[in-house]
């Protein structure tokens, strides 16, 4: 049945990750993502379900804790917020080289370097495009509400599983810090040892005798096998590509111009869309929820239909390539961005569609 | 119905829990809510702020530049955010420490001594809950039944027993609110 809560979207994260069954959560605390760590310190999972929960001593500590957690097949998370995930980079690149599933969650903030502790959109670049070094994607969630902020952590466990590969929730300091309703799934129990087992064979569990070893390493010095490895990761990504992605449309049937937006931002051209809807202005709003893979297929189609795109980002034009790469013909696109923590609001959005788009 | 309220004043007059309380009242009778506050070193001294939508359809953007309502509890709120009434909307001041008084003519602006009030009463705590009491005078948006529904889930159990001041508070609000101009 479910339950009916008014939560903060970090607490959202936190209390959908105790029901979705998961079995540690290890952090270091930053703003503004504080409250997921504090949300279950205070709930005591492990009194209950036996989750762990564990302040490491920093953000190196806590991914590599999770590279741990992560290759005995346990369900396992971290959040932080941009810094904070800067500094894990390495862990997440080690990650998607062993394959191993885990929940990692970015509450982004204005950067670049310690930057501010207002909400941002800086880091799409860092999610999608690989982050650390090495050729990998890791798949990215784009919550736009606190509802999808928990939603997205059990879908995000069942990616991450179903295709051993780390997963981000890409959110912000403000989805992190506001309060909205949530419905929250009834709790799944965590999984025990043999059911751990069955569901990842390629883990390390303890070596029965009817298997060799499972050896979990990103490391093969022999250069035709670290090449096999790779395509693998890139036949898992086409994978990927194919089957998982997820967009949102509003008032596109009879859009002439169209919003592109993601997160926050898509809230806030939401409204911009009803005001310039009011004025008679047709505009419709594509959301991209997944952001790798992104929905390239379905913003090419749209992009035939209509006779402009402004590309609304809280940053200074990152997914605006993305979009431009898939939208095959000859249409303006446009980008409006505010950097820094500065939230642009519905009437810029507006102001900037008519004068860019619509007069441009 | 949509109703996009800003609520401003110092950190520590309880400006949060005010919208807080609202939220979860406005849950409670079945509406979709957003609370989104300012977050970070205003908290921390200075100003506070906190914009609470309550609808009945989906919520758009939960940060706003124009809003139906403004609730403002110190003369720098009032400076940032008396323009950001809409044509037509609603400010409501408390005029304790305003020295430059709300100008428009385009709003309904009402005053509500509420902090002198709550201090000759011994009720400073819930002072906030005076001036929410004013604004639902005007803007019954929230049924009374529901701010105490309110209460019990926005307040600690330790501090339940805080809750018929509060109720109390409400009232007083209510009776307090005057009007300043009026359209």
């Amino acid at each position: 049945m479910g339950e009916l809560r008014l939560m903060k979207g970090n607490e959202a994260i936190a209390e959908a990750a105790i029901r979705a069954g998961c079995d540690g959560y290890f952090g270091y605390p930053i703003t503004p993502q504080s409250e997921v760590l504090e949300y279950l310190m205070a709930e005591k999972p492990y009194e209950t379900t036996g989750m762990v929960v564990l302040q490491a001593e920093s953000e190196v500590a806590a991914i590599n804790m999770l590279y741990g957690g992560a290759g005995t097949g346990k369900m396992v998370m971290t959040s932080s917020s941009s810094p904070g995930i800067s500094l894990m980079q390495e862990g997440i690149s080690y990650m998607a080289g062993t394959q191993l599933p885990a929940l990692l969650v970015n509450i982004v903030r204005g950067g670049p370097g310690l930057g501010t502790i207002q909400p941002s959109q800086a880091d799409y670049f860092q999610s999608v495009k690989g982050g650390g070094h090495g050729d990998y994607h890791i798949i990215v969630y784009a919550p736009a509400s606190v509802q999808e902020m928990a939603d997205f952590v059990k879908l995000g466990f069942d990616a991450a599983f179903k295709y051993r590969t780390p997963v981000m929730i890409l959110s912000d300091g403000a989805i992190g810090q506001m309060m909205e309703k949530v419905y929250l799934d009834d709790p799944i129990p965590r999984r025990g040892d043999e059911e751990v087992i069955t569901q990842c064979p390629w883990a390390s569990t303890g070596r029965p005798m009817t298997r060799e070893h499972n050896i979990l390493t990103s490391l093969d010095l022999d250069p035709a096998g670290q090449e096999r490895l790779n395509l693998r990761l890139q036949e898992k990504y086409r994978e990927i590509e194919e089957k998982e992605v997820k967009f949102e449309m509003l008032d596109c049937e009879d859009a002439e111009y169209l919003l592109v937006a993601f997160g926050l931002s898509a809230r806030i051209c939401q409204k911009a869309m009803q005001l310039a809807r009011d004025k008679g202005i047709k505009v419709g709003l594509f959301r991209p929820i997944t952001l790798f893979p992104f929905p390239k297929k379905e913003i090419r189609k749209i992009g035939e239909k209509v006779k402009g795109m402004l590309v609304v980002e809280m940053n200074a034009g990152q997914m605006i390539e993305d979009v431009q790469l898939s939208v095959g013909c000859n249409i303006p696109i446009e980008h409006y961005g505010r950097f820094g923590g500065i939230i642009p609001t519905p009437d810029e959005v507006v102001r900037v569609l008519e004068e860019k788009i619509i007069g441009g | 119905m949509t109703e996009e309220i800003i609520i401003a004043g110092f950190g520590g007059q309880g400006v949060l829990s005010m919208g807080k309380i609202l939220a979860y009242s406005g849950v409670i009778q079945n509406q979709e809510v957003s609370w989104m506050p300012s977050y970070g070193p205003e908290m921390r001294g200075g100003t506070a702020n906190v914009t609470v939508i309550v609808s009945d359809e989906r919520i758009s953007s939960p940060i706003l530049n124009k809003y139906d309502t403004a609730i403002i509890l110190n003369q720098q709120s009032l400076d940032k955010f008396e323009n950001a009434v809409k044509p037509g909307g609603l400010l409501i001041y408390d005029p304790n420490g305003i020295t430059r008084h709300p100008e428009r003519k385009d709003i309904n602006i009402y005053s509500i001594a509420a902090a002198d009030e709550a201090g000759r009463m011994g009720l400073s705590k819930v002072f906030n809950m005076m001036v929410l009491g004013g604004f639902l005078k005007l803007k019954p948006i929230v049924k009374m039944e529901n701010i105490h529904k309110g209460l019990e889930k926005s307040l600690p159990a330790r501090h339940h027993k805080l809750i018929p001041d509060n109720e109390k508070a409400v009232t007083i609000g209510q009776d307090l609110i005057q009007p300043v101009h009026v359209l």
